[in-house]
């Protein structure tokens, strides 16, 4: 009887020791483990999606265009820390008297990775490929540059090449924001041949001047560059090997990282700042602030159509306990609806304190005495500038419940959340915005301009004297008017309270305490030149 | 019976993910897209048309073999489906296999063995796997086998660093083709975790399924009989006990490994496993319609494949079920 017994508990145990049999290895196959070459050269980047694809200027997501910022290069870039731009495959360049002619000269001896020329022709075959598109195949160009080839509002009127390494752009009138823009990741150059030759496929097999040479792409998992050997940034990359890595969940990706199978993950939640803080073997990045995290204010709907209501809620919000509660202190209350990292931000501008007693005094002068039932929309998915949606909107709602404002919060799947608050179905609700170029433009316009209803204009917000003076200050160069310009438009929008801005965050990163030379970008994409692991 | 059960579920997906809110062509785009662009990828995909003219072409699609194309990539689904289905299927096997080792033999002891410690203790261990959420499983696993005790990896299916060649996407097979005995471990070591989490649920039920077969089967005459006969209770039990207890335990062995094979998304999720499940489930984000359409109708053709080996496995084993 008992040999029998023995017989059944072996054969269970069976199964757990082959299970096991393998962990002896982990130890002795130096895989990725105990066993370190001399200098790590290989940087493995964990982030939570996939990229759509790899053809910088189709695309519109932060994941494709984080990848494509390393295999290509743009006439301009930023510098490290904030959207001033400097010099890329462009050396220098002149800006004509009225505004309406860029001439840039080229950098010479810079090849692509497939080996044809970096020079005049080539940047004129890509906005011209760019131009004759639509919005649906480049969508960022139509909307940076005023639309299409054969658009009334399009602002090139046309590219050539002077020479074979001088390039020049004529205006129909001038942009001030042009230099920002051609910075922009989307617009970078890709080689003609390689466009050519894989036409639609380009995306899965893309050729730029980049420091680092696309290798492979395995979708949902990972995409690998190579160093480029030629890059004409002479002693860069330092990397070997840079792999992106879809790791979707945030706790699973700290996980990975802790044990050592990536490098750096991004969108740390900030409950988890302490603990990788604590960890030597570990070092915490900061993204300076370019974001801003805000409650919509619908103008079309109920109570919110009245100012005095948009005020009063705007009294109601106790936004650094908020700060304190969700976002681990990582960022700074909001006044305005861009971040203080955007020239024309105007400081001058006193927040709506939080003050309960004047909110239920500005409720009852609207007609509300005694509040009124409203839904607060709260997005499922953490961004980076929300890192957790229903947990601010319940704060919130307490903060509403003591001024007699009943909120109830509603919540949709991500694309269903974007779709119906677009369509204007909901009356108080969470969103955000990461700016682009670092241009007021980019935030004021796109969000809050009465153009933007229907694209980027959640709320239906619209005012006419805002208007005119934003369309004024996309057409002067003088910098220091279009600052005035955007100072006064945001004293207009703090009286008309359209949103209640809530914070600038400061996104986290986290990554091994060896690793040097990695800025973490204001516009969410990172340019790998120069990190390397001491 | 077959082709109009499929039919009829391809009608009913075609009709609920176009009654969810959501234009593909805006989720594809992006939050910072113009209401043009959106119009102008709308119109390229097709999604104007009308609804019966989309499902015609859908189907007319299929006959031919066409799985239809991914919204998102552009590519042909019935290439870029199977490393994901092949993910998941290394993925499901491996998690069935624990789950039916550890399981029946449980279910059996516990039978042999009724009221005893091993006996409770075995049924309160189900229950826990049963209630677990496994997505907290599988973090809790990551945190000790991980992090804690450096034994096995956190996530994905091989390592980073030393990446697989895929020959068939079925890593364990193909480590073997390449004569790379490293790899393979690395694969196994890979497969590990994530398995063990997918596996408590099924192992609790098949065990619980299998405890109470038994516990059925071994009150029969036929089984005194054979005891009264001498023969040893190893054998009274694993050989004529187990054969007959073992077909509703068969058939929950099947549904199961349906379920499994419908895509383990949650586990996926947590070990980033590039499997069937998240494919799916990020193609409903995404409004990938065709994606949606064909990646479940290939569920369901696993699913009816599965049942049919079940059947099968019956008259195999009964030889008192017969099928014309």
């Amino acid at each position: 009887m008992r040999r029998n017994k023995w017989f059944a508990w072996l054969a269970m145990l069976l199964a757990v020791v082959l299970v096991f049999a393998g962990c002896g290895k982990s130890k002795e196959s130096a895989g990725g483990g105990s066993d370190k070459p001399p200098t790590q050269d290989t940087l493995v980047y964990g982030r939570g999606g996939d990229s759509v694809s790899l053809d910088p200027a189709t695309v519109t997501d932060g994941e494709s265009l984080k990848v494509t910022k390393n295999i290509f290069d743009t006439l301009l870039d930023y510098n490290d820390n904030d959207t001033s731009v400097k010099p890329a495959l462009a050396t220098e360049w002149t800006i004509s008297e009225d505004g309406l002619t860029y001439t840039f000269k080229l950098r010479q001896d810079v090849k692509f990775h497939d080996g044809t020329d970096f020079n005049a022709e080539a940047v004129v075959f890509n906005f011209e490929r760019w131009a004759n598109g639509n919005a649906d195949t480049f969508p960022y160009y139509g909307s940076m540059f005023g639309g299409y080839k054969n658009d009334e509002g399009h602002v090139i009127k046309e590219v050539k090449a002077l020479d074979d390494y001088t390039v020049q752009f004529v205006l129909k009138r001038p942009q001030a924001p042009f230099l920002k823009n051609i910075a922009m990741t989307p617009f970078a150059i890709a080689s003609p041949e390689a466009v050519k030759k894989y036409g639609d496929k380009f995306g899965e097999h893309p050729v730029g001047t980049g420091p680092f040479v696309f290798k492979e792409w395995k979708r949902n998992e990972r995409i690998v560059l190579e160093k480029n050997e030629n890059y004409w940034e002479n002693g860069y990359p330092k990397l070997n090997q840079l792999i992106f890595v879809s790791i979707p969940d945030n706790s699973a990706r700290l996980n990975a990282l802790l044990k050592g199978e990536i490098d750096i993950m991004e969108d740390l939640n900030p409950t988890d700042l302490k603990q990788v803080e604590g960890n030597k073997e570990f070092q915490i990045f900061k993204r300076p602030s370019m974001n801003v995290a805000y409650v919509g204010l619908t103008a079309t709907r109920g109570p919110l159509k009245n100012k005095l209501v948009r005020q009063a809620l705007n009294y109601a919000v106790d936004k650094q306990a908020i700060i304190d509660a969700f976002y681990a202190g990582q960022a700074e209350p909001a006044k305005n609806p861009m971040p203080p990292s955007i020239p024309g931000y105007n400081d001058a501008i006193q927040d709506y304190p939080f003050d309960l007693e004047k909110a239920k005094q500005l409720l009852a002068e609207a007609g509300y005495p005694n509040g009124f039932e409203i839904e607060l929309w709260a997005m499922p998915v953490p961004r980076p500038y929300m890192p957790d949606g229903q947990k601010i909107a319940e704060a919130i709602q307490a903060n509403f419940a003591k001024i007699g404002v009943k909120a109830k919060i509603v919540t949709y799947e991500w694309a269903t959340y974007l779709d119906k608050v677009a369509k204007g179905e909901a009356d108080v609700f969470l969103l955000g915005w990461t700016g682009d170029n670092g241009d007021a433009d980019n935030f004021l316009y796109a969000l809050l301009d009465k153009d933007s209803i229907g694209s980027n204009n959640y709320t239906y917000f619209s005012n006419d004297e805002l208007h005119n003076i934003l369309v004024e200050a996309q057409t002067v160069s003088d910098e220091n008017q279009r600052n005035e310009l955007y100072k006064r438009a945001q004293e207009i929008i703090k009286e008309e309270a359209p949103w209640i801005p809530l914070v600038h965050s400061t996104p986290l990163l986290a990554g091994k305490a060896n690793i040097q030379g990695f800025h973490p970008h204001p516009t969410g994409s990172d340019k790998f030149t120069k990190v390397e692991f001491q | 019976m077959i082709i109009p059960v499929l039919l009829g579920m391809s009608l009913v997906v075609f009709f609920m993910i176009r009654a969810i809110p959501g234009n593909p062509a805006q989720v594809i785009l992006g939050q910072k897209a113009t209401k043009e662009a959106v119009a102008a990828l709308t119109h390229k995909l097709g999604l104007d048309e009308p609804w019966y003219v989309q499902y015609v072409k859908y189907i007319g699609g299929l006959l031919r073999g066409d799985l239809g194309e991914s919204i998102r990539t552009g590519a042909p689904i019935a290439k870029e489906i199977w490393p994901y289905l092949a993910a998941t299927l290394e993925l499901s096997l491996a998690a069935m296999l624990i789950a039916i080792v550890v399981g029946v033999n449980a279910g059996i002891i516990s039978a042999w063995f009724q009221n005893s410690w091993f006996d409770y203790i075995a049924m309160v261990l189900a229950l826990l796997g049963v209630s677990m959420p496994i997505f907290w499983l599988g973090l809790m696993e990551q945190w000790l086998f991980s992090i804690q005790l450096d034994w096995l990896p956190t996530s994905g299916r091989e390592d980073v660093r030393n990446p697989i060649e895929a020959i068939t996407h079925l890593y364990l097979i193909d480590t073997l083709l390449s004569g790379n005995t490293e790899q393979f471990w690395q694969v196994v070591q890979h497969l590990v975790l994530p398995s063990v989490a997918l596996a408590t649920i099924p192992m609790a039920i098949i065990a619980r399924m299998t405890r109470s077969s038994m516990l059925e089967v071994m009150k029969s005459d036929y089984i005194r009989t054979a005891r009264a006969k001498g023969l040893s209770m190893f054998w009274v039990v694993y050989k004529h006990s187990l054969k007959n207890a073992i077909i509703p335990v068969l058939t929950v062995i099947g549904l199961q490994t349906g379920l499994l094979l419908g895509g383990a998304i949650l586990t996926e999720t947590i070990f980033s496993w590039p499997g069937i499940g998240r494919y799916i489930y990020d193609a409903i984000g995404y409004r990938d319609y065709p994606v949606i359409q064909s990646g479940i109708l290939i569920i369901a053709v696993i699913f009816i494949f599965i049942n049919l080996i079940v059947d099968l496995l019956y008259a195999a084993i009964d030889p008192r079920i017969k099928y014309n």
